[in-house]
């Protein structure tokens, strides 16, 4: 193998990599020279080129603008199968879970994001609502695709509630709106209930028709937000993206823009969306979108319609089942927008700052991918 | 090639009593008769899948005693010989049908696989489409490349082959098992026409 004085560098760089991330998360604009010396250690130290996120390029978004109001927790498409079948799904979701609760100090609550199960079963659904129950903060739950289509969410309704409510929070209006309807495709084709769940779970299914929140969806918001002013910060999860990115995939809402009329007339909206698997970021007039990361397994970047605020995670390594997957947090600001924290299991962390999407991406740039997606 | 032609030639001289109807699109010598269309005569087909040939002294729907059915076979065989004589390529339409209809099949049942976990010998109920959409980040342009994990420059049978091993917890495919081969038509038929690009990563 590697000469001895090679392998003691390299643990000597490893050494001091360690110390310069731990810098990093205490960073200050005092100690910023310091651990930019530390950094530039690690480049001499090191023999090969470093992955992007050694420069002190990341170092300085660290910095925080101002301290939050409050910060809450996400976990998210979790897709369960039972145990007996899948170890490797409900591994994750138990870390997620083991992670959330070690934060100190713990968030002030848990979104979940959508897709607990993977084919709507109540065992899976069942298992899900296990799990979660582990959590020491309370939990809020949205449903995903994954979750409806086997029953048209009549077992998820039964164990969570009705699937579009609102709550408020330290002066935030949240909503949680279902936004996966879809129009009736498998009367016509006489499909059975498993069949709908099968076609619906396969994101590149032609045959089923596109995400919506629905008419009946939008009146129960329009209503919600009458009682609502105009002043209140809002902050929305939906499972689809609130806007359209790639129709063949259903990362697309099809009513998006009747909703986004609706959100305009607010000060401060803020749209947190599952379903995509993947680091997200957008931006429409007052409106903030951001992406939550699955636990099971990233998505790759649509081939097109990417929205141009994103800076995209680097593409997964195949032979690492963790990567690209993970859990997050998300730091409120008095304003209502908010930090967003993807904590990825086999990546450094990566922050989309309010700031970012406030200066339309001129500042506190996230790191950009050394392998993008192709 | 040659051989698979006459075997075709010699089944269409059993199946003589067939009439094909449709139009022509080439003609052969002189035994072609130009007035087409309303002609009663006995149409056979060659077996290039094209090439009509017209029976001047036989009616449609006629069945040929023995010796007039060999009379008919010697001349088929002589307008098969001159066209042989004057045609460019090897191949006819008939080939190129051949082409594509293999060629859509396979890669339908790659497509199939592709999402069926079952059919791959998964065993935790998760099937590709699941981590690739329509074949997305599947990258067949970029193979061969050197994937360290390997220790090697891998193919994309390998990456296959992994992808079955480990998210799927299947059997790795033989390389000449037809699963493997409809997977790899699905794959690459996704990134027909990007320019190939081995070694990227
Ligand atoms: C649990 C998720 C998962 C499943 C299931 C899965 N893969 Fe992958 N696969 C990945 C990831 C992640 C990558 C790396 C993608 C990238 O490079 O952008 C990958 C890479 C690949 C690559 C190489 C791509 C490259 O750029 O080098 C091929 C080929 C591939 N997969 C084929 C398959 C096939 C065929 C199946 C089904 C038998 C399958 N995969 C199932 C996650 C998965
Ligand atoms: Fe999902
Ligand atoms: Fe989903």
């Amino acid at each position: 193998m590697w000469p001895l004085k090679w392998k003691k560098r390299e643990q000597e760089y490893r050494r001091q990599r360690e110390e310069f991330f731990e810098a990093v998360k205490r960073l200050n604009r005092r100690d910023f020279l310091k651990v930019a010396g530390l950094s530039a250690a690690v480049f001499t130290a090191k023999t090969v080129v470093p992955p992007h996120s050694f420069q002190v390029v990341d170092v300085v978004r660290a910095e925080p603008q101002e301290k939050p109001l409050f910060r809450f927790a996400y976990i998210s498409d979790t897709h369960l199968y039972e145990r007996e079948l899948n170890e490797r799904f409900v591994n994750a979701a138990l870390r997620a879970v083991r992670d959330v609760n070690a934060l100190d100090p713990p968030p002030d609550f848990v979104i979940f994001g959508g897709d607990l199960a993977q084919l709507g079963q109540p065992k899976e659904l069942e298992l899900g609502k296990q799990i979660l129950s582990e959590l020491k903060v309370p939990v809020k739950m949205m449903v995903g695709e994954h979750d409806w289509f086997l029953d048209m969410g009549e077992k998820w309704r039964e164990l969570f509630g009705p699937e579009n409510y609102s709550f408020d929070h330290k002066g935030v209006h949240f909503i949680v709106l279902m936004s996966v309807n879809e129009k009736d495709f498998w009367t016509e084709r006489n499909m059975t209930p498993m069949e709908r769940m099968l076609t619906v779970a396969q994101l590149d299914n032609p045959i089923q028709s596109r995400f919506e929140v629905g008419e009946e969806g939008r009146e129960w918001l329009r209503r919600d937000l009458a009682k609502v002013s105009k002043d209140t910060p809002i902050i929305i999860f939906s499972h689809s993206p609130l806007y359209k990115y790639y129709r063949p995939w259903n990362f697309w809402t099809e009513d998006a823009e009747a909703i986004h009329e609706m959100l305009f007339p607010f000060k401060s909206v803020t749209v947190i969306h599952g379903h995509t698997h993947q680091l997200l970021t957008h931006r429409i007039q007052n409106i903030h979108f951001h992406g939550m990361l699955s636990t099971a397994w990233p998505w790759p970047y649509a081939p097109e319609g990417l929205p141009k605020l994103t800076v995209p995670m680097e593409r997964p390594d195949p032979f690492d089942e963790a990567d690209g997957t993970g859990w997050g947090t998300v730091d409120v600001h008095r304003d209502g927008y908010v930090d967003k924290h993807y904590n990825l299991w086999s990546r450094n962390p990566i922050t989309v700052a309010k700031a970012y999407l406030e200066s339309w991406g001129k500042e506190a740039i996230p790191p950009a991918p050394e392998f993008p997606p192709y | 090639m040659r051989t698979a032609k006459l075997l075709i030639l010699v089944v269409g001289i059993i199946g003589l009593a067939l009439v094909a109807t449709s139009f022509e699109r080439r003609t052969v010598g002189a035994q072609q008769s130009k007035a087409s269309g309303g002609s009663d005569r006995l149409v056979v087909q060659l077996c290039d899948g094209e090439t009509k040939l017209e029976i001047a002294d036989a009616r449609a729907g006629e069945v040929l005693p023995p010796e007039k059915a060999r009379e008919v076979a010697r001349r088929m065989m002589a307008a098969y010989a001159e066209q042989q004589a004057k045609q460019v390529s090897k191949w006819t339409a008939r080939d190129r049908l051949t082409w594509e209809r293999e060629q859509k099949r396979v890669i339908e049942e790659g497509y199939k696989l592709f999402h069926d976990w079952r059919a791959l010998g998964g065993t935790i109920g998760i099937s590709c489409d699941m981590c690739h959409p329509d074949a997305a980040a599947t990258h067949p342009e970029t193979y061969p490349k050197f994937q360290t994990q390997l220790k090697r420059v891998a193919t994309l049978r390998d990456m296959i082959n992994w992808c079955i091993e480990n998210p799927m917890k299947g059997k790795p495919l033989p390389p000449d098992d037809p699963r493997m081969i409809a997977l790899e038509a699905y794959i690459t038929s996704t990134r027909k026409g990007v320019p190939l690009e081995p070694g990227k990563h």
